[in-house]
């Protein structure tokens, strides 16, 4: 609200300052008229008065700035003829001066001054003398600004330059030199006073502000580089000498920055090279805020690009020797400004860089040169966390890829590894891409056993995570500082451990594969001299795992053997595979003890069972026998159940033989599973498993009945129908369309007992269960003819 | 008084006449009843001479005892009592005469005809200025007396003005002088002279040696003082003639301002001191600087006006 009032209170100011600037014209347009100097002097004065208000930011204070600018040029052909007030230009000189306010009065005076110039009647060097001392009596920094910036404008074509009709007669471009010099740094002071102006919470705003007004202090600078007669001599000696003290005197973040940048913008690049001693000497003096590597960065793409445009500058830069200068000035700014993110120090030395072999291309020591520069600057320190860093220093390492095509080249650079070792090994990889990327898309060739040493030096930031020979090495190596971790730390740190070393393993297989296809085509038959390492790192992962027991972590153990069992099953490994079967039973047994963690266990136990294909029949019996005995074991009924049916799952494999053909077999009694085929036996066993799990649900309803004098849900019964439909559609013999319905009527009664209990998930679950039964019926074919015994209501 | 008279409608009309008159300059003088008129000017040890008609009004005769006419060097000093009264007006006021010089033109007789008589008083001594100020006037005047006995005295008075011109002064120091408030403000300013002529241009500047505070603009002042009466009776009265900014805006440490203020536009006289002991015209230039709380921080400073012979 305060600020809104703010300004609507300036654009009232304005208006009003806009009205009266505009009834003092319409006074004195008609003195101009009448050629009436009295009256014309008295409103020119009142117009100009407007302008001594203190009510405007920078912004207003411009627009009404232009209004009164436009009625001085009126002015101006007034005073320039004398027929028409009848004053000589010295008298009129004079008698401006009577007014009694200083701003209006220096305004006229600046005003009738540059007539006095043109008029010749006194040397054009004086009268410039005398105008830019007199308006040193505006010291508020706006209004002393614009003033000058006036006085500045109205001077500009009248200054004493060779070859201009105001050349003085000894040294003149001197005294215009001077009067620019004088009034830059007079505006510059102001300009950097201004900051101290007004509230301190406003600051923002007046940064802004401040910053608006820096053309005006930098239009001197390119006034400056218009003279004719500034030529390299004389900007040496005293044009760049004289910029550079205000500069640095004025010790100001925004000036010293903002007048840098304008200098290596308006001046002639052959100037900075000329100077580039004095020019970067200043550079450690100015502030430690200001952001020098911006316009270091500037000069150096400035010169780079004058190297760029002709090959006769390129002797210049040797002689003055420019590089060993960039170099020690770069130096020494990062050595002064000790806060300089090292990002900037880093942007630095990639202009330094970018300058080096754009202008000197031979010289691959000065490129190595920079690289070491900079690995100074990185050496003992942690390696780089900032984003922005890391890719500047990418971009240092390419530049010199980019430039040669020649990744040769960058191998006989000593300092290029010794940089790429302080990056991280994300930005390394990075790194090594760009460079791999080279030499695939120049087809370099490297010719020697050093060059390739070096190269793999380079790239092994790829070669570590993809050579399979050496990942169980890293593996190792981690695990070994892994295991270090303690307790706490185990149980986050070792699971990634093992999904790591598994992939690895997986590639290894892979390559493994690979390599054999390759001798076979060769014909090469070396034979089976599979290597040790997949073995090697399972081990390695066996030891990790029982590191977990100190933590203890039985459930994350016993998940990660289940793991490493799939693993191994992939890599074709029985015995490593039912090494970590019997770890995890083990486990199992002995630190499993929460009833709701082994039935979880077992359950991930059973679907782990299930996909393994590795095993020969001794040892998967083994093992789903034991799955199927723990199953039962389980507290509670239903867990039990459940279990026990999905167990039914591990004795059938789909794609066993003798299934698809429907082929009936006679129903065997329990005790005779010895006797039949091992394939025989499963399908067996499929409906022994579900029959327990009936007489299992069964006991539970009992269960149920005593405990709470009605029947449990018939949940479960619904659930083992589905187990005996999906064998039955699977096309299992020993599930018999009779079985089902005998089933379905087991249902239905206990649903319609007095003592049972309406059930809505369970009775939705068994409609929707028989709902499936009358849609397969009615699908017909194969499957529908298969249905067709089942009754369903 | 003329005035009066004419109200009477005499029996004759006077005119004075300078032998020169045509081809002495002649300046503007505000008379005491507002009125401007022109008039010749005279400097000291001039000659003043010309030529007195008396011509009596159609078909009479003008009966007197003696025709003189005297040349009066006058101070006025209005009273204060009046002043206080009104705060104008001169009128009433002291007269002194400091300068009173007399021809007879004339035995006792009649006039029947327009009657002229030449006068000179040669080399007069006039060291005082014309002066006009606020409590105080100085004149010069021809005053006519046609004295008769009965019918009261036929008077008539022309005024004249005089300057007195001085050479440029061969000892005419600079002023400089470093003032201020202990840890606030310290500055130095300088004047290029202490003694200026009216058509002068006072050059100097001030340097800031310390500024603590937040300093709004700075004027220079031209301050008149006339000061009148003596001892207890003294009375003083200044005015402030000429206000010219010097600088706008607050300055920082290190910073010279320059002064360049030209004397033409504003009306000064030279300085006077202690004019037969009645009066004294002084001025000075007094420094100003107004801080943003408009809180005014001065330093007066006398300097000597003379009047410069023109070499026109």
């Amino acid at each position: 609200m305060m600020k809104s009032d703010g300004i609507e209170d300036e654009e009232k100011w304005l208006a009003e300052g806009i009205a009266s600037i505009q009834h003092n014209a319409f006074y004195m347009h008609r003195a101009l008229d009448a050629n009436n100097l009295r009256e014309v002097l008295k409103y020119s004065a009142q117009l100009l008065s407007e302008l001594r208000t203190s009510k405007l930011s920078p912004h207003k204070y411009y627009e009404l700035y232009m209004r009164a600018f436009d009625e001085l040029r009126k002015l101006e052909m007034f005073f320039k003829d004398e027929s028409r007030h009848g004053v000589s230009v010295v008298d009129l000189y004079e008698l401006v001066q009577h007014a009694g306010n200083i701003l209006p009065r220096l305004y006229l005076l600046c005003t009738v001054g540059s007539v006095y110039i043109k008029s010749k009647e006194a040397p054009a060097k004086d009268i410039l003398k005398d105008l830019v001392e007199m308006c040193l009596g505006v010291q508020h920094p706006i209004r002393g600004l614009f003033l000058r910036s006036y006085l500045a404008q109205v001077s500009r074509d009248k200054l004493p330059d060779i070859g201009s009709e105001y050349e003085g007669d000894t040294d003149t471009v001197m005294d215009a030199v001077e009067f620019v010099l004088q009034n830059f740094t007079e505006m510059n002071k102001l300009w950097v006073r201004l900051q101290h102006q007004g509230p301190g919470q406003l600051k923002e705003k007046l940064e802004k502000e401040r910053s608006e007004l820096r053309d005006l202090v930098g239009k001197n600078l390119h006034v400056l580089s218009q003279i004719e007669g500034v030529d390299l001599e004389l900007y040496k000696d005293t044009v760049l000498p004289r910029i550079l003290e205000q500069i640095v005197n004025c010790k100001d973040e925004l000036a010293q920055y903002y007048l840098m940048d304008c200098i290596i913008q308006v001046f002639p690049d052959e100037y900075h090279l000329q100077t580039l001693e004095t020019l970067l000497g200043a550079f450690p003096q100015l502030q430690p805020t200001v952001d020098i590597k911006t316009v270091l960065s500037q000069l150096m793409d400035r010169l780079s690009n004058y190297a760029a445009s002709s090959t006769d500058v390129l002797p210049e830069f040797l002689q003055v020797e420019a590089f060993a200068k960039l170099s020690g000035a770069i130096g020494r700014v990062i050595e002064a400004q000790v806060d300089m993110p090292i990002v900037g120090a880093i942007t630095l030395y990639v202009s330094l860089l970018t300058f080096t072999l754009r202008v000197h291309p031979d010289r691959l020591d000065y490129v190595d040169q920079v690289l070491g520069a900079c690995v100074k600057k990185l050496s003992g320190k942690p390696k780089l966390e900032d984003n922005r860093a890391k890719k500047q220093v990418v971009a240092l390492l390419s530049a010199p890829l980019e430039k040669y095509n020649d990744i040769v080249m960058a191998l006989t650079l000593s300092n290029y590894p010794r940089v790429m070792d302080h990056l991280d090994n994300e930005t390394n990889k990075v790194m090594a891409m760009v460079i791999i990327q080279s030499i695939m898309k120049n087809n370099t060739c490297i010719s020697t056993s050093d060059q390739v040493e070096v190269l793999f030096e380079l790239i092994k930031g790829l070669v570590k995570d993809l050579d399979a020979m050496a990942g169980d090495e890293i593996i190792c190596t981690v695990k070994k500082n892994i295991l270090n971790g303690g307790p706490k730390r185990l149980s986050f740190t070792v699971p990634p451990l093992i999904f790591s070393a598994l992939r690895i393993s997986q590639k290894v297989v892979c390559g493994l594969q690979l390599i054999r296809q390759l001798q076979v085509q060769d014909g090469d038959v070396a034979g089976e001299e599979v290597p040790a390492t997949p073995k090697k790192i399972f081990q390695i992962l066996n030891q990790t795992i029982e590191a977990l027991f100190v933590v203890p972590s039985p459930e994350l153990a016993l998940r990660l053997y289940l793991q490493c069992a799939e693993a191994a099953n992939d890599c074709d490994l029985e015995p490593v595979a039912y090494e970590f079967f019997t770890q995890a039973f083990v486990l199992y047994e002995e630190e499993v003890a929460d009833s709701k963690a082994q039935v979880t266990a077992i359950h991930l136990i059973i679907g782990t069972l299930q996909r393994m294909h590795v095993f020969g029949v001794e040892n998967r019996d083994t093992l789903t026998h034991k799955a199927t005995g723990y199953s039962a074991k389980l507290l509670k009924k239903a867990d039990q159940c459940r279990a026990v049916y999905a167990c039914s799952h591990l004795f059938w494999v789909d794609d066993q033989d003798g299934i698809k053909d429907g082929e009936s077999l006679p129903e065997l009694p329990e005790l005779m599973e010895e006797a039949v085929s091992t394939v025989d036996i499963s399908i067996y066993r499929v409906l022994l498993c579900l029959k327990r799990a009936l007489r299992i649900a069964n006991a539970a309803q009992q269960m149920a009945n005593v405990t709470r004098g009605s029947s449990g849900p018939v949940t479960l019964f619904v659930e083992i129908l589905n187990k005996y439909l999906y064998f039955f559609e699977k096309g299992n013999p020993q599930i018999t369309s009779a079985a089902i319905q005998g089933l379905i009527e087991l249902i239905t009664t206990e649903m319609q007992s007095d003592s049972s209990v309406p059930n809505a998930i369970s009775d939705a679950f068994f409609a929707s269960t028989m709902r499936y039964i009358q849609f397969q019926k009615q699908k017909g074919g194969l499957m529908g003819e298969k249905y067709d015994s089942i009754k369903a209501k | 008084m003329n005035y009066l008279i004419g109200a009477f409608k005499p029996s004759c009309n006077i005119s004075i006449t300078f032998s020169d008159g045509k081809t002495r300059k002649q300046v503007p003088l505000k008379k005491e009843n507002g009125q401007t008129v022109m008039v010749p000017l005279f400097q000291s040890q001039e000659n003043i001479a010309g030529k007195i008609s008396i011509e009596p009004v159609q078909g009479k005769k003008v009966d007197h005892n003696g025709v003189k006419v005297e040349l009066l060097g006058q101070i006025e000093e209005s009273s204060m009592k009046f002043i206080l009264l009104t705060e104008m007006y001169f009128d009433r006021g002291n007269f002194y005469d400091f300068t009173s010089l007399v021809r007879e033109l004339d035995v006792p007789g009649d006039i029947y005809e327009k009657k002229t008589y030449p006068f000179e008083f040669s080399t007069v001594e006039m060291p005082y200025e014309t002066y006009n100020g606020v409590h105080v006037r100085l004149r010069y005047v021809l005053k006519v007396t046609i004295s008769r006995g009965y019918a009261g005295s036929i008077i008539e008075y022309q005024d004249f003005m005089v300057r007195n011109y001085s050479p440029a002064p061969s000892i005419n120091n600079s002023i400089k002088m470093e003032v201020g408030i202990e840890d606030c403000l310290h500055i130095e300013f300088e004047y290029n002279k202490s003694k200026y002529h009216l058509k002068d241009v006072i050059i100097g500047k001030i340097y800031f040696l310390l500024v603590r505070i937040k300093i709004k603009n700075m004027d220079l002042e031209i301050r008149r003082r006339e000061s009148t009466g003596s001892g207890a009776n003294t009375h003083v009265e200044t005015e402030t003639l000429a206000k010219f900014e010097l600088m706008d805006g607050a300055p920082v440490r290190g910073e010279s301002i320059p002064i360049r203020l030209f004397l033409s536009p504003y009306e000064l006289t030279p300085t006077y001191r202690n004019i037969n002991n009645k009066f004294s015209v002084k001025y000075f230039l007094n420094l100003v600087l107004v801080d943003e709380e408009d809180r005014r921080y001065f330093k007066q400073q006398e300097i000597t006006i003379y009047r410069l012979q023109e070499t026109s």
